[in-house]
């Protein structure tokens, strides 16, 4: 009767350390160059090496600039050094590496699935908190630190104490209009920022199998934002069909063993979950945020609400910060800037959409739109189709992939406390820029708020 | 790592709830590939008064004494959110802070702790928030933190008992790194990943791309 959680801890316990920890075999281990560096750089130092080179990737995407004709030269100040280190380190390493200039590059995130890095009963650990995106193709993939990346790069392993696990079940279907963003950000707002806390994740039900593989990516990457441990959904046939073929997937028969092996990972229809949270999908509206956590998030059509029982201090604080009171709507809030990319939704079909809004209208005067594709892949694919050329034309910036301005670090940022609506995951304060004020949303919303200049409803089309 | 039995020191309470990992060290503090020149950039968001500056903002409690020479945080629910960035308890570390005391931790943030000879205190919440007053009222009042009793006080409040998986406890009392202690196991490890091989092929990447 075990959880499709269950069923993959159990495949991948080597040994039951006590206190329920658990040594976990680690199947890949992904770096980036912010936070993966300095692991294989302290890893080298302590004179260890990686045990299965092959298995580990790294790939630029936090600290290069997304401006076109970027090099090893950053806004960030230091900036470099993250790149030339961690491309030497991976180098000397022996993994493979998404550098600059590679057509492969992109977000961790958004790349592991393009190249069949993450499979369907694989673990999975980078040392990123977005890590759990990558449940969505039913592989055990969590955050971890970058001395617990040293460790799984040393060992093939990691200690692990053994989450509790926790069903969303979304009955019934989205709304038109409606998308994996609002959904997530119904049950952050439902369930709070630590309402998964030490718990494994598993979206299930009509509504997330609706969900195209990379709506589920989104849902899994908000997973994080309720600080679950990981996020998973049971892998069907829409996950096998978007990895085979793909340049880390298995090959012929090989692939065909997967399959086979792959299509007994769910959970037992009589397992028992330690919480289960039941949503109505009829019931999701677009949402966006109004505070500095993404559980201060409301129905687009909503208000700001009063404080809580117990979170006085905490809703003040993201009153003041955000410059907004109290009772007062969402709706028609002058913005500054609108962000459309990051590992939430920079994948094809959330600019797709956004095209689609802002197709033959153009960006509110005084607001500075911009879109970073999440890979190259995603790049490529968005300039053949001309949604690249509709997102130029009405006025957005078009950029290189990787991050970008979806976190600030020294570098390039939103303005002082401008207001800006943004596709990412994380409305927290200083996040996006110096005391940006960031209301978090679907790319519908971002793509139709930028048109108007002001905060709106994605589904009131043609107004602006 | 430096082991811990004992520590008696000054306690910064910050009783905040979702003190997370931007606030504890902002992305644009992270200015190296290494773990170490953080503490400058601890609570930088709160510590000065402006963005890159280094004038320290008086309404910040870790600018006064005795706050400034604290080694114990004491935080609200769920510290630790957000970025899984090590760099925060890095910065934490080496700006001196030896514990962690609150009611929640992100369990990224407590692994990383544990990892880097940081003791994270787990209590009810009114325990921590007894102790987080209580600090607040008597600056000069230190807190002690024992690991081999598992509890904290301070004069006037607890002592109060906390848990821990006895895993962390050897790490953290030891001062050992969890590699050695996982390499024990080099030989179970070998022979699970042969049976696997078997078992799961594909996981098995023969050829770098
Ligand atoms: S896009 Fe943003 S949230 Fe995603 S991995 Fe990059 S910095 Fe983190």
């Amino acid at each position: 009767m075990d959880t499709l959680f269950d069923i993959l801890w159990s495949e991948h316990l080597i040994a039951d350390i006590g206190d329920g920890i658990g040594l976990i075999a680690i199947d890949r281990v992904m770096l980036h160059e912010r936070t993966g560096g300095v692991a294989l750089k302290s890893l080298a130092a302590a004179g260890r090496t990686v045990m299965a080179p092959r298995q580990a990737f790294a790939v630029m995407d936090h600290i290069v600039d997304t401006l076109p004709g970027r090099s090893d030269r950053t806004l960030m100040p230091t900036g470099t050094a993250f790149i030339t280190e961690t491309r030497a380190a991976a180098r000397a390493a022996g993994i493979a590496l998404f550098d600059l200039g590679d057509e492969r590059q992109g977000i961790c995130h958004v790349i592991s699935p393009e190249q069949a890095i993450v499979l369907p009963g694989a673990t999975l650990v980078c040392p990123d908190s977005h890590t759990g995106t990558q449940g969505a193709f039913g592989a055990l993939a969590w955050g971890i630190g970058s001395s617990e990346a040293e460790h799984a790069l040393a060992t093939g392993t990691l200690r692990v104490r053994k989450p509790a696990t926790m069903r969303v079940t979304v009955t019934g279907r989205l709304a038109d209009g409606v998308g994996a963003k609002d959904l997530a950000l119904h049950i952050i707002a439902l369930v709070g920022s630590d309402g998964a806390q030490g718990h494994a994740v598993e979206f299930a039900g009509e509504g997330v199998a609706a969900l195209d593989i990379e709506q589920r990516q989104t849902l899994c990457n908000m997973a994080t934002e309720m600080s679950a441990f990981c996020a998973i959904i049971a892998p069907d046939e829409q996950v096998f069909a978007a990895l085979e073929g793909r340049p880390f997937a298995p090959h012929g028969a090989a692939w065909d063993a997967a399959v086979a092996q792959w299509r007994g990972l769910a959970s037992h229809p009589d397992a028992r979950f330690d919480r289960e949270v039941t949503v109505d999908a009829a019931e999701v509206a677009p949402m966006i945020s109004w505070g500095t956590s993404p559980q201060q998030a409301v129905p687009i059509t909503g208000a700001v609400p009063s404080a809580g029982e117990g979170a006085a201090a905490n809703h003040r604080r993201a009153l003041d910060y955000m410059a907004i009171e109290e009772g007062a709507a969402l709706i028609g809030l002058p913005i500054d800037a609108a962000f459309i990319g990051s590992c939430t939704n920079s994948r094809l079909s959330d600019l797709r959409r956004a095209a689609a809004v802002v197709k033959g209208r153009k960006v509110a005067p005084g607001v500075r739109a911009i879109c970073v594709p999440g890979s190259g892949a995603v790049k490529r694919a968005a300039e053949a189709e001309g949604i690249a050329a509709t997102l130029v034309e009405a006025g957005f910036e078009w950029r290189e992939p990787g991050c970008s301005m979806c976190f600030f670090a020294g570098g390039e940022s939103f303005g002082l406390r401008e207001r800006v609506v943004s596709t990412t995951n994380r409305n927290f304060e200083s996040r996006q820029g110096p005391e940006t004020r960031t209301h978090i949303g679907s790319p519908e919303l971002v793509a139709a708020s930028a048109i108007a200049g002001r905060i709106v409803d994605p589904r009131a089309k043609g107004e602006a | 790592m430096e082991a811990f039995s004992r520590l008696t020191a000054v306690a910064l309470p910050l009783m905040f709830d979702n003190i997370d990992t931007d606030i504890i060290i902002p992305s644009r503090e992270m200015k190296t590939v290494g773990k170490t020149g953080l503490a400058d950039g601890l609570f930088a968001g709160w510590r000065y008064v402006a963005v890159g500056s280094r004038e320290k903002s008086p309404d910040f409690l870790m600018n006064r004494a005795p706050y400034a020479d604290a080694k114990i945080l004491i935080a609200g629910q769920n510290v630790g959110c957000g970025s899984s960035r090590e760099h925060a308890v890095w910065a934490l570390r080496e700006y001196g802070f030896r514990a962690v005391i609150a009611p929640s931790f992100n369990p990224i943030f407590r692994g990383n702790c544990i990892r880097n000879g940081i003791v994270p205190v787990q209590l009810a919440a009114e325990e921590a928030r007894t102790l987080g007053d209580a600090a607040l009222r008597e600056e000069a009042e230190p807190v002690t933190v024992d690991l081999d009793s598992m509890t904290v006080e301070m004069a006037g409040a607890g002592p109060f008992a906390f848990a821990l998986e006895d895993d962390s406890r050897l790490m953290l009392r030891n001062g050992w790194d969890a590699i050695d202690l996982t390499l024990q196991h080099r030989d179970r490890i070998a022979a699970w990943r042969e049976a696997d091989r078997a078992r799961r092929p594909w996981i098995y990447l023969e050829t770098g791309r």
